[in-house]
């Protein structure tokens, strides 16, 4: 240990700087292949594709700029019902998939009822597309005729979605729960910790820690699902931008809305990947 | 005879075909430290897992303090408190610091007050001589300090018995002296423990009495010189020229 350190005060050139040397080399070499590369596809898609015979009608069509510039104020606004939808469904979406991985995972004989229903649950939410869901409880339970507030496509709307994804979320939670070791429970236990107690403080929280990054990645793909509701009612933004396709005979709006998904969902996207790495290089 | 702390009468144990206790009969006095020692696969770990019923035993019984702790069907929880157990792979709660890994039994279990349950948990890393590494997590521990710290978090709960299953077998050659040290300590204050070891050396100037486990019984069993010296059976010489020499 001391001899080894006492080399490095030595004579650091030799030992730590042909090494970086050649990784300094080696960056420079990737990073210019990259670059190289890269120039050589964009230039051939600004050249290449304004060659097609139906660019000058793709892009007075969907690459408005004044149709942009018009509509992006007023579909940022619908945007906000998308995020609002979504931003009342993810705490009913983690509490309900909290509750179904904890039924599934139930070992009472008492429970056994439980257990099934969350199986049950578990299946069938997965097994149906959302839309399908959308539409059979956004149209079905208005349908039962029920008074004002009640009948509302938003909660109905939101109903099915948070149905799907806690169906999801209690999958993603089982297998980080799973996932923690026996010891960890078998220690808990033996120090006279009761099960709800070691699964509340020894498993839970190393199981939710563990799932993090799958299910931030699952809240992307609820942030965009909100917007399949535009089928059953609620003005928010796929709904707007259908609007004014049909009110300006251009699809720009369509294109605006997808430029504001994309606002959001990539940076989300990259954080979750980046917990997701940073997981990784911890445990290994 | 005082009565015993822990008394286990044909304790027997299959894991399906594999029986793996044979009908086990052992008394623990007060105080008293016991060395389990034997082959790898002899029995030690399920030993010391049916003695505090992580591993429900098939037939005989359990006695702590003269309570059959084997009866099926008992309240566990209350009972495993009584009986500490730190086992080869440490176990801490790694998203807890050193302290809190301490403290979450007795707060959720004993109850009481948490003040006075912190300074006693304080008092016990002074004790160790971990009080600086309180505060820290499992990873930010080297494997003797995690030890360590895994047989305060079972003296928190001020169990009657210890038991420890090699204790110091994961642990790198450097580092198995501090977690002895603590045995000899908690020996010196009285404590009951039975514990099941690989070092020979630790078994013979420390424990009261030596038990060797092969076959799923206990061959002989005596005083470490007795054992060590001059043992009578033959299994146990061959074991003993095996891991001594
Ligand atoms: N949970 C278990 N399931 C099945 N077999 C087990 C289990 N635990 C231990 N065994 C078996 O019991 C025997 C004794 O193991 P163990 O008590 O760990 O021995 P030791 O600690 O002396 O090395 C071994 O044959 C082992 O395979
Ligand atoms: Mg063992």
């Amino acid at each position: 240990m001391v001899a080894r350190d006492d080399r490095r005060a030595v004579d650091p050139l030799i030992r730590v700087n042909r090494r970086q040397a050649y990784e300094a080399a080696q960056r420079r070499r990737a990073l210019m292949v990259a670059g190289v590369s890269t120039v050589v596809v964009l230039a051939a898609a600004i050249i290449l594709v304004p060659l097609a015979p139906g660019w000058p009608a793709v892009r007075a069509s969907f690459f408005d700029a004044s149709v942009f510039a018009e509509t992006f104020p007023t579909l940022l606004q619908a945007f906000l019902i998308d995020v609002m939808i979504f931003a009342w469904s993810v705490p009913l979406i983690l509490g309900l998939g909290l509750a179904i991985a904890l039924a599934r995972g139930a070992r009472a004989a008492a429970l056994f009822p439980l257990r099934i229903f969350g199986a049950i649950y578990v299946d069938v939410f997965r097994g149906i597309p959302v839309v399908l869901t959308i539409y059979l409880i956004g149209f079905g339970i208005p349908g039962l005729g029920l008074p004002r507030p009640w009948n509302s496509p938003y909660i109905w709307g939101t109903v099915a979605l948070v149905l799907t994804y806690s169906a999801y979320v209690a999958e993603v939670l089982r297998s980080g729960i799973e996932s923690v070791h026996a010891s960890q429970r078998n220690a808990a236990i033996c120090l006279g910790l009761s099960e709800r107690d070691t699964m509340r403080y020894v498993i839970l929280p190393q199981a939710i820690r563990r799932v993090v990054p799958a299910n931030m990645n699952m809240l992307v793909a609820l942030q965009k699902d909100v917007a399949l509701l535009s089928f059953i009612g609620p003005v928010e933004i796929l709904r707007q931008a259908g609007i004014y396709k049909s009110l300006l005979a251009n699809f720009t709006p369509y294109v605006v809305a997808a430029v504001i998904f994309l606002l959001v969902t990539v940076p989300a996207t990259r954080y979750a990947d980046h917990l997701l790495n940073r997981d990784r290089n911890a445990r290994s | 005879m005082p009565e015993a702390k822990l008394s286990l009468r044909a304790v027997v144990k299959s894991f399906g075909d594999n029986a793996v206790l044979k009908g086990i009969d052992l008394d623990v006095a007060p105080g008293e430290m016991i060395c389990l020692i034997g082959a790898s696969g002899s029995g030690k770990s399920t030993l010391l897992r049916c003695i505090n019923q992580l591993e429900p035993i098939d037939d005989g019984a359990v006695f702590l303090e003269g309570q059959d702790i084997s009866e099926p069907g008992l309240d566990l929880a209350p009972i495993r408190r009584r009986i500490g157990i730190v086992f080869q792979s440490y176990n801490l709660f790694p998203h807890m610091t050193a302290l809190d890994n301490v403290l979450l039994a007795p707060r959720r279990v004993l109850r009481g007050d948490v003040a006075e349950q912190r300074a006693r948990a304080e008092a016990l890393f002074d004790r160790f001589g971990l009080a600086p590494h309180m505060l820290k997590y499992p990873d930010q521990l080297s494997g003797g300090q995690q030890q360590r710290v895994a047989v305060i978090r079972a003296l928190a709960m001020q169990p009657e018995i210890m038991l420890f299953d090699e204790i110091t077998a994961a642990l790198d050659p450097e580092l198995v002296g501090e977690v002895l040290q603590v045995l000899r300590q908690l020996r010196a204050e009285g404590m009951t423990m039975v514990l099941a070891t690989h070092e020979m050396g630790f078994a013979r100037e420390a424990a009261d009495r030596v038990c060797f486990m092969d076959g799923g019984v206990i061959v002989e069993e005596g005083p470490p010189q007795e054992i060590f010296s001059a043992p009578k059976r033959a299994r146990t010489q061959a074991f003993l020229k095996a891991v001594l020499r």
